[in-house]
């Protein structure tokens, strides 16, 4: 067990964990912050991406160890309501159909489009095919990262 | 408008007044479709139906300021019934649709019935009921604004939640609602022509969505309450194994850890019901403080694992009570493979039998056979299995992602000894089900764990628990023959179906009906890996097998694949073979009109492009597409595609086409890639690492939906898009690639075979 000074979502967090943790479960069990899912625990599928310093993540397989002053983003961290341009454009394009996946396809995208503003649709390709969706939107996530693309 | 009287309108309806004013309008779900509703459903699950409920226990409340709530009974998966139900009761009522807040209902078998969610069956089921409730409320509250205003009830008119009579006076629902509730539910109620819906056929956002988009804890997985502990089960690691001993004396003094111990899940000669199944009823539970410890102990469990020979379970079906044998053999693809080849060339049960098949086969000219493979698969629905129970003597609480609670209760109370109405059941949002969450074995396991822990607990399964669990999609297998005369004519068709451990084949499906000479069979291979209902049972086989078949025949004889297909729908239509056959052949040539035009089927602009075409009927829908493929790097790649798709009245056509599009690239994914196999019993896909999923860059860059503009009641939507995909990719790869496809994943390893 360590003790851990985490910078999440602009505040300032302890939590006491084996420093092995991934930081998926800090934040899900030990700081009730579950926007970030669990999907395969092998960053295979992206459910749980997180920004680590604005670049995105797989928390699934980040030891809390290996943190040090990054400063983390969850899905929490965008907007309360829905705010951010990137889930505006989710909700315009009505994107999700379960939504399980969809705030670890958000967190991509807006890591995406923090680095290149104006992807091409193969950047987009590029950046997102890290991110299952099972459902099967795919056509409406591309969609929408163009939409945000233009509102910024 | 359609008027509608009710024999029995006060068993259906009841008014009363909210605490605080307002009205509350209870009605049941299945005063009117109750007994299509328990058919559609008994299809879908051939077991033991709960009794549908007759209690008033749906509801709309309308307040004094004007907010409209709205219950929605059935579980959500992605299916968007948490906005498209109460878009139904929205329309008749007639009111504002940024006035109403929907609320999840908690399960109950009596007031709700099942609340099955499945079978592409929560709108067709719900469609009548829905709205006859919506227009009983807003008659109540013309009548309410009459007697208020002193005018006669004719001359008030309602738009958006508003009263109006022409002499100018009017009042917000809210101002009638306190009225309305002192009123008699009318005896008749009025429903609007489809053609003035002003909120069904008009889109709408999902109604859960900035919920979705920030993260909110809608899921099981997200379920907590102070105090509760996580659990793990680890199952044994091959189908036909059972728990020998283990050791968990290290594991024990791990950090957080409470508790390690195994259980069974059913007790010995425990009557299944058909979602009862199960792959193992011995397990071992790691409970602990939290996921990661648990996660930890678990690894350094010593466990040893034995084979669990053939295994005597008593079943309890829709035919009732019947005791099998489980086979204790380990399987492994290629031998699974084997035996399916072996099954196929015994005698097999008949099915369907039209005229004289055995002649038409003995005279023809051609006889084209070809067989069709798919492997099992995995649902691998994003959020994993999991529950939440909490167990106490007198009473249980249990949340999580189902499917199909009302299944659930009945063995709940019988593993708990618990009557129903200590045994709350919460619905959360499912992480995708895909018919996976219809079995409610984790919840068991979960209710089990608590019991034993007297404490709330949640089961967290990990991918690989998960994905080797089974309850799989079966393996299939299926040889189509085609007899053609001299003249190129369809004078026989045949087709031979079976699976490791089901039949797919639906033996009064087109072609039948169209073919004078017809033969469907069916054979089954008892075995140990579980199985259960995958998006489109069967139809998800049968689709790919006979659409490629048919495409195959038609060029065989020469003709366009579309115009086959309408010549042969035109047959059924006019002077149909046989009288059970389950389609509408007239909404099925729809369809492939729809799709032809949309399409531009064998336009001149399209000359140049590889397409694939087919269409197929389930869940009382029907549903094609014309896929455009190219190769890129070397592999084939679906780039567009054009559905077509008749399910009647689309509720919310937007979330529809998100629906048949998300079906399609289901579809383009898993018939590319999907494969769960074995080898010693033991699932050899265990995380997406080695699971291929569609990503992406994999999906197609656009695909176009059309729906067939009708009246018809609303029919399945979920389902149907997505068994045609599979058709309409397999023979885009023919055009493509010159050769035909007859193994799924196709683009998998079973191609060398």
């Amino acid at each position: 067990m360590a003790k851990y000074n985490l910078k999440i979502n602009g505040k300032t967090q302890q939590v006491e964990v084996d420093p092995s943790t991934p930081v998926l479960w800090v934040l899900r069990d030990h700081l009730n912050l579950v926007g970030t899912k669990f999907g395969c625990g092998m960053a295979q599928c992206g459910a749980c991406t997180i920004h680590l310093d604005g670049n995105a993540v797989r928390s699934c397989v980040l030891p809390v160890s290996a943190i040090g002053k990054q400063e983390v983003t969850t899905i929490e961290g965008l907007s309360a309501n829905g705010e951010h341009p990137v889930q505006k454009a989710w909700l315009e394009h009505d994107v999700a159909q379960c939504g399980y996946c969809q705030t670890g396809q958000i967190m991509s995208a807006t890591a995406l489009l923090k680095n290149n503003p104006k992807p091409t649709d193969a950047d987009i390709d590029t950046a997102m095919s890290g991110n299952i969706c099972r459902c099967g939107t795919y056509l409406r996530i591309k969609e929408a990262i163009k939409t945000a693309a233009k509102a910024k | 408008m359609e008027n509608i009287k009710s024999q029995s309108r006060r068993d259906f309806l009841r008014s009363s007044a909210l605490a605080g004013g307002g009205l509350m309008l209870s009605f049941n779900l299945f005063a009117e479709g109750r007994r299509s509703a328990a058919k559609a459903a008994e299809k879908v699950a051939s077991l033991n139906l709960a009794e549908i409920g007759s209690e008033l226990a749906a509801y709309i409340k309308i307040t004094p300021d004007n907010i409209v709530k709205i219950l929605c009974p059935n579980p959500e998966f992605g299916q968007n019934v948490m906005t498209s139900l109460p878009m139904i009761i929205a329309e008749e009522l007639d009111c504002n649709w940024k006035d109403v807040v929907v609320e999840m209902s908690t399960h109950d078998n009596v007031k709700y019935g099942s609340q099955f969610t499945g079978g592409s069956n929560s709108v067709r089921m719900y469609w009548r009921p829905l709205r006859q409730a919506g227009a009983a409320a807003r008659q109540m509250l013309i009548e309410a604004a009459a007697q208020t205003w002193g005018v006669p009830a004719s001359e008030i008119t309602t738009k958006s939640g508003v009263l109006t009579h022409p002499n100018g006076k009017s009042a917000k629902y809210g101002e009638m609602a306190s009225k309305a509730a002192t009123l008699p539910v009318p005896k008749e109620l009025k429903l609007k022509a489809p053609k003035d819906f002003s909120i069904v056929s008009h889109s709408k956002k999902n109604t859960e969505g900035v919920k979705v988009v920030t993260g909110k804890p809608l899921f099981g997985m997200d379920y907590r309450v102070e105090g509760m502990l996580i659990a793990m089960i680890q199952h044994p690691p091959a189908f036909g194994m059972k728990l020998k001993s283990f050791d968990a004396t290290v594991a024990k003094k791990m950090p957080g850890i409470k508790d390690i111990f195994s259980f069974k899940l059913y007790d010995d000669g425990f009557e299944q019901a058909g979602f009862d199944t199960r792959a193992f009823n011995e397990v071992i539970a790691i409970v602990g403080n939290s996921t990661w410890e648990v996660m930890n102990a678990r690894k350094k469990l010593s466990v040893q694992w034995e084979s669990a020979g053939d295994v005597k379970e008593t079943l309890m079906g829709r035919g009732g009570k019947r005791e099998v044998t489980v086979p204790g053999r380990l399987e492994t693809t290629s031998s699974q493979m084997e035996m399916m080849a072996d099954y196929a060339k015994k005698p097999a049960q008949q099915l369907r039998k039209d005229g004289d098949p055995e002649t038409a086969f003995k005279n023809a000219a051609t006889i084209i056979e070809r067989t069709y493979n798919a492997p099992f698969l995995a649902h691998n629905t994003m959020e994993p299995m999991n529950f939440f129970a909490h167990v106490q003597e007198d009473k249980a609480l249990v949340a999580g992602p189902l499917q199909a609670p009302g299944w659930m209760e009945p063995t709940l109370m019988k593993l708990l000894n618990l009557p129903a109405d200590k045994i709350e059941i919460q619905m959360t949002r499912m992480g995708g089900g895909f018919g996976r969450r219809a079995y409610g074995s984790y919840a068991y396991e979960a209710a089990r764990i608590s019991q034993k822990m007297k404490a709330p607990i949640k089961l967290i399964y990990t991918r690989e628990d998960d994905m080797t669990y089974g309850i799989y999609r079966p393996m299939y297998t299926a040889t189509y023959r085609a007899a053609l005369d001299v003249n190129k004519n369809l004078i026989g068709f045949h087709v031979i179906g079976g699976g490791i451990p089901e039949n797919p084949v639906h033996a009064n499906r087109f072609p039948a009906g169209a073919v004078d000479n017809y033969l469907a069979e069916g054979w089954e291979i008892p075995s140990n890996i579980t199985i259960g209902a995958f998006r489109a049972p069967r139809s998800n086989f049968n689709a790919a097998a006979e659409q490629s078949f048919l495409d195959e025949v038609a060029e065989a004889m020469g003709k366009d694949p579309i115009q086959f297909r309408l010549d042969l729908l035109k047959r059924a239509k006019e002077n149909p073979v046989g009288k059970n056959n389950d389609y509408d052949a007239s909404r099925y040539m729809g369809v492939l009109e729809l799709l032809k035009e949309k399409s531009g089927w064998g336009k001149p602009e399209n000359a140049g492009k590889k397409r694939g075409v087919a269409a197929y009927f389930c869940h009382a829908s029907y549903a094609g597409h014309v896929v455009d493929m190219v190769m890129k790097d070397g592999q084939p790649y679906v780039e567009q595609v054009t559905s077509a798709v008749d399910c009647g009245v689309v509720v919310n056509p937007d979330a529809a086409r998100n629906m048949v599009q998300g079906a399609v690239v289901d579809g383009i994914g898993q018939s590319f890639y999907g494969a769960l196999t074995h080898k010693n019993g033991a699932a050899e896909q265990t995380n997406f690492h080695n699971y291929r999923m569609i990503r992406h860059n994999e999906a197609p860059q656009k695909i176009d939906v059309h729906f067939v503009q009708n009246e018809i009641d609303p029919t399945g939507l979920g389902e149907p898009p997505f068994p045609p995909v599979f058709g309409a990719v397999a023979n885009a790869l023919f055009k493509t690639t010159g050769k035909r496809y007859y193994n799924q994943p196709f683009m998998g390893e079973s191609q060398k075979m």
